[in-house]
């Protein structure tokens, strides 16, 4: 539950769920995230989920932190809102010229490449949350044999659609970006779509996705 | 018999340093990480609008620094621009010079030539009747990031044409005077991560100067001062942001985030600057010195009442 609300300037509230990342505090964020998207209450402009904080912006024309900050408290939440949540399965083509850090990795975790991709596409990742940049999601968590630092210096340009790990998570970049991320792979599928004008990310915060390897010759033809 | 709705349009000779069509700006997919975008200064964006007599939510086009050089094709159009800009009509190779804040007549070939923000960042030109743009999730506020609202999530580029419909009969000149304010003094409320910092470094922060860099654009300001050493971690769990943030980067520089930010981020958060004093930061140029003062939400929330109490004064001035 919501141990704490302060404000984050004055057209913010900031709900705070805890300090650890796991899946209890972030399904109980995902939680009241599903249900004041339901809430209706005036004013609200944003809410966004993360790891164990919920920030939610207002529009301070409409209302005001103290008034908001008594409805979020006074919430009724229903049990159990996560229809919106969804299973998705994301082809994964692990071929040399997509996986830029699985060197890296082999000589980091020494573990070799076989030993790394069977371990990554055992699991499935669970959705903390979506952003950074546009449709972003970061999913967890790891084998524990897999968590690895960042790179030491950050690539300028991240190929778009690349799969990076980096400790207990694991990210898809959703455009060319910067970034620190260790590249194991590429996904033919775009998880963000700029022309969708409804529900433009594939994934939202609380999904479940389930990786699955597929060749260069499968990853040319999703691609067409 | 209907108009030929492409018959009016703008061509780019310049596009200037960042021009991008804006409105209100999309609300509620911070958690798809798509941020408001939207007009900068707000205030100026809806003093264009009902200048032109538009709808409030109009699309306007917002220049930063160099504004963009257009030439003009059709029917005589009102037009307006606003912010602190410097920017003249050349018509039959002559210079005719306008002020802000009031409607001018664009005439059949005339070139529009928006040359600079003085000591300020943003500008707005505003039309009687609607530049044609594509609307993404309810806006055409343009996001060169995301690549998403009008112009396909570019800026302004060399030789297109901007279609304009809607095109109204002339409009009186609807004039106002107003005088952008600068400040340097921006008004802060705690963040919740103040504690994060040491005693010196608080007092540091809320009573030196710093410089607004040239690494600053709609994204964000990046300063340059005193360090601001924490004295817990500085790599906090991602959370959500909002504009206005300050955070402390790794190195101890301030950032603040705008209206295109990244909707998460692991910085600790010293402060938030307050909404009444976000359309005077934005307008701050790199170069510039600014000073942070500490103010109560209670503060805050009556300065920023205040503020809109001013805001619809001027609008309710127009004439």
């Amino acid at each position: 539950m919501i141990k704490n609300i302060s404000n984050l300037g004055d057209a913010a509230l900031y709900c705070d769920f805890g300090t650890e990342v796991n899946k209890e505090i972030n399904r109980n964020v995902i939680n009241y995230f599903n249900n004041l998207r339901d809430s209706n209450f005036l004013g609200i402009t944003n809410i966004t989920p993360s790891y164990n904080k919920l920030v939610i912006s207002f529009d301070l024309k409409l209302t005001s932190f103290a008034k908001l900050k008594k409805q979020v408290e006074n919430l009724e939440l229903k049990k159990n809102n996560n229809s919106k949540n969804n299973l998705i399965k994301i082809p994964v083509c692990c071929a040399e010229e997509f996986a830029l850090d699985i060197k890296r990795l082999q000589k980091l975790l020494k573990i070799n490449e076989a030993k790394i991709y069977e371990t990554f596409f055992s699991k499935n990742y669970y959705c903390y949350m979506t952003g950074f940049i546009a449709g972003m999601p970061f999913l967890g968590d790891m084998d524990k044999s897999l968590f690895v630092k960042r790179l030491e210096t950050p690539r300028v340009k991240v190929p778009k659609n690349s799969i990076g790990i980096t400790e207990q998570f694991c990210n898809i970049y959703t455009f060319e970006s910067p970034g620190g991320w260790n590249i194991i792979g590429k996904t033919p599928v775009d998880i963000f779509d700029n022309k969708k004008n409804t529900e433009p990310n594939l994934i939202n915060p609380g999904d479940t996705i389930s990786f699955y390897p597929i060749s260069k010759l499968e990853y040319e033809k999703k691609y067409e | 018999m209907k108009k030929n709705m492409n018959k009016n349009y703008f061509e780019v000779l310049r596009p200037g340093i960042n021009s991008t069509f804006q409105d209100n700006g999309r609300n509620n997919f911070y958690h798809i990480g798509i941020p408001f975008s939207g007009a900068m200064d707000n205030r100026n964006f809806l003093l264009a609008n009902t200048i032109s007599n538009n709808e409030i939510n109009n699309p306007v086009l917002e220049f930063a620094y160099q504004g963009p050089k257009l030439k003009y094709i059709g029917e005589n159009i009102s037009i307006n621009v606003t912010g602190d800009v410097n920017f003249k009509i050349i018509r039959k190779n002559k210079n005719l010079e306008f002020s802000c804040y009031e409607n001018i007549i664009l005439e059949n070939n005339d070139c529009l030539d928006i040359l600079s923000t003085n000591r300020s960042v943003y500008g707005y030109l505003s039309i009687g009747g609607t530049f044609e743009v594509d609307y993404y999730l309810n806006s055409c506020s343009t996001n060169t990031k995301a690549k998403i609202g009008a112009n396909s999530g570019e800026k302004l580029e060399k030789g297109q044409i901007i279609h304009l419909k809607n095109i109204k009969k002339i409009l009186p000149k609807n004039k106002i005077e107003y005088l952008n304010s600068k400040i340097e003094n921006i008004r802060i409320i705690k963040g919740p991560h103040f504690d994060y910092f040491s005693k010196d470094a608080i007092d540091s922060f809320l009573s030196d100067e710093f410089n607004v860099t040239k690494l600053s654009d709609r994204m964000g300001i990046r300063l340059k001062g005193p360090k601001i050493n924490n004295i817990k971690n500085t790599n906090i769990k991602s959370e959500g942001l909002v504009k206005g943030v300050i955070q402390i980067t790794a190195d101890g520089d301030p950032i603040i985030m705008l209206s295109d930010h990244g909707t998460i981020g692991g910085y600790p958060k010293i402060g938030v600057v307050i909404s009444a004093d976000y359309d005077k930061l934005v307008q701050i140029p790199p170069g510039s010195k600014i000073k942070f003062k500490e103010i109560n939400l209670k503060d805050a929330e009556t300065i920023f009442k205040l503020y809109e109490m001013e805001t619809q004064n001027l609008i309710s001035n127009i004439k």
